[in-house]
């Protein structure tokens, strides 16, 4: 309880966790959706804001806000496949590299570099363009985090690194503990903190990459995510006709979104480092 | 000799192994999925509505099978990849036939470049700047102010900062043009007045990298500083009363330098694709637009021949700043 209270004096803590909860609360209400996100021609099309229709409709005579939270919905769950397939690849890939060393480091760290320099949007436009209409949301997600754990790994090997050096680690294999507790039990609580701040900024990643490859047409265009939604917009000249409702929609609760997600990880990163924790609440 | 042999060649070992690897990614992956860009294509045509009787169709699948390298088996596939690749030859783009891929990307790729250079040069020495002097003096109101600006600008995607700007700029604020490289029918001539068409058409896409590339620039150089300030030797420079100015720029940021100048490189890659993506955003008329009509258009040939000199444009990238870090870091240099 009384990490929840520190937290909640960072005011960026503070504001991105009622961002995140309102965005949740609309993932919630999807359920309670009186229409189909899939179906056309639902209610009149092209309406401005009203009492009836809280963010208008579109022009495909579908409700913007019902749409949205079906949205925010699918665009997030992308994002939570794609960072946690990610993270166990950087988690695995991290841990063996740092502890083995030598040869297996050696071609591991190759590995995750020609992974960090390659121009990897367009290998996952080909990727997207060869499986496209057969990618499903589970399917994009999972096409995400194969691409998204190269930085990430590099970071837990160091951490790793130094981890191998303390004295805990020789007390542990002198005393007999096999490779395998001694990474699960003793080295994962030390890169917990590292794979929970980079599992954030991964599915702002994710999002990002969704909403590229929704606007190149490379997505299922009858589910919404906040790319598709966008891209239905602009494919309908939404701008020129000055239907700000349908196109600001998605593109804000991105910016909200966005901001909300990374806010989060940098209050957590810095709370979880010491040096700027005793900065932020005096030392205890 | 002694630099070249410990620096330079496992460097340059390095560069060949991955540019052939990525290559040889964007060969293997297509071949590795069921869906066959051939049939995808006749059926692309098809759903136009053009009819195709099954002797034409036949002849058509053939043409195609050559055209996109995919006769006979794996391995002829292969040799004749890496022999047509060595010759310059991409084979011929289907969105714009017959024009040669290669053709398309040489027109492209200027552009592309252009951009990229001139927007991640200035985001870096803007960044390494501003987060410098920013880092030294961390209490000013000013430094304040632009902490949070960054706070708020650093998470946003590159499609989405540049769709805001794009709305705010050309749309609510008509001043820039709403994309495209030049006027239409303008030919390109040394005037004043073309280049200054030139000019802003291509500010959009340049500030929305370079307002981008800035503000990570300037929360990690203001980060590393932060933590050089406690150095011996700045405090040493303190006391002996050399000027704030000096130390910031000859004491302080010439050490930053070195590990955020290693970060630029790594994630050269990363900015790459955001410069692509940028572009669709202002359709301006580099190898992201390109991109963007070989994915809607199914143009295979094209996307794999934009794939492949990207991977070696980045890789290429990466080991000409390998090259430049020893101007910057004497450790390298004499040792």
């Amino acid at each position: 309880m009384r990490v929840l209270g520190d937290l909640f004096r960072d005011f960026r803590f503070a504001v991105s966790f009622g961002v995140l909860v309102v965005l949740v609360g609309l993932v919630a209400l999807s359920a309670f959706s009186p229409y189909d996100p899939t179906r056309w021609l639902q209610v009149p099309k092209d309406l401005p804001p009203s009492r009836e229709h809280p963010l208008g409709t579109n022009s495909k005579g579908q409700d913007v806000f019902w749409q949205a939270t079906f949205a925010i919905r699918n665009s997030l769950l992308v994002a939570l496949i794609a960072a946690v397939l990610s993270r166990a690849i950087a988690v695995l890939i991290g841990l063996v590299a740092g502890f083995r060393g030598g040869m297996a480091d050696r071609l591991l760290m190759f590995i995750t570099d020609s992974f960090l320099v390659m121009p990897l949007f367009l290998f996952i436009v080909l990727l997207a363009m060869l499986l496209k209409n057969r990618l499903s949301l589970t399917g994009l997600g999972l096409l995400l985090g194969i691409f998204g754990w190269a930085w990430d790994a590099r970071v837990i090997r160091s951490q790793v690194l130094s981890l191998r050096e303390r004295g805990f680690t020789k007390t542990a294999i002198l005393s007999g503990t096999k490779t395998l507790p001694l990474v699960s039990k003793e080295y994962i609580p030390h890169v917990l903190p590292i794979i929970f701040s980079t599992l954030i900024n991964n599915m702002s990643w994710a999002i990002g990459m969704e909403i590229t490859l929704a606007i190149l047409g490379l997505l299922n265009m009858d589910i919404p995510t906040l790319g598709v939604m966008l891209q239905w917009a602009i494919s309908y000249q939404a701008l020129l006709l000055g239907y700000w409702w349908w196109y600001l929609t998605p593109t804000v609760l991105a910016v909200l979104l966005f901001i909300a997600l990374y806010w989060l990880s940098v209050s957590i990163s810095e709370y979880l480092d010491p040096r700027s924790r005793v900065q932020r609440v005096g030392a205890r | 000799m002694q630099l070249f042999k410990r620096y330079f060649l496992p460097r340059l070992v390095q560069y060949l192994l991955v540019t052939f690897l990525g290559i040889n990614a964007a060969f293997f992956i297509p071949r590795l999925f069921p869906s066959d860009p051939v049939l995808e294509t006749i059926g692309a045509i098809r759903s136009q509505g053009t009819y195709l009787d099954p002797a034409t169709v036949e002849e058509f699948i053939e043409d195609l099978r050559e055209l996109y390298g995919l006769e006979g088996t794996l391995g002829q596939q292969y040799t004749s990849f890496w022999k047509r690749l060595f010759r310059g030859d991409l084979g011929i783009s289907l969105f714009q036939f017959p024009e040669p891929v290669l053709g398309l990307i040489g027109k492209a790729l200027p552009w592309t470049v252009g951009l990229l250079l001139t927007s991640t040069l200035a985001s870096w020495l803007l960044g390494l700047m501003v987060g410098g002097i920013a880092g030294y003096r961390p209490d000013r109101p000013w430094v304040r102010a632009l902490d949070a600006l960054s706070m708020l600008i650093r998470p946003l995607p590159y499609y989405i900062f540049a769709f805001l700007l794009l709305i705010l700029f050309a749309y609510v604020l008509p001043w820039f043009p709403l994309g495209g490289g030049s006027s239409i029918g303008w030919r390109p001539e040394p005037s004043l007045r073309f280049l200054g068409d030139l000019a802003r058409h291509a500010f959009l896409p340049f500030l929305s990298l370079t307002v981008l590339g800035t503000a990570s620039m300037y929360q990690m150089t203001k980060l590393v500083v932060q933590n050089l300030n406690a150095e011996e030797f700045v405090q040493y420079a303190q006391l002996g009363g050399v000027k704030g100015r000096v130390i910031i720029f000859k004491y302080v940021l010439r050490n930053a330098m070195l590990p955020l100048f290693t970060n630029l490189v790594l994630s050269l890659g990363q900015i790459f694709g955001g410069a692509l993506i940028t572009e669709i955003v202002f359709s301006y008329p580099g190898l992201g637009t390109l991109t963007y009509h070989a994915v809607v258009s199914g143009d295979y040939n094209l996307i794999l021949g934009v794939t492949t000199i990207s991977v070696v444009a980045v890789t290429t990238g990466i080991l000409f700043s390998d090259l430049v870090y020893p101007l910057l870091d004497p450790r390298v240099r004499y040792r």
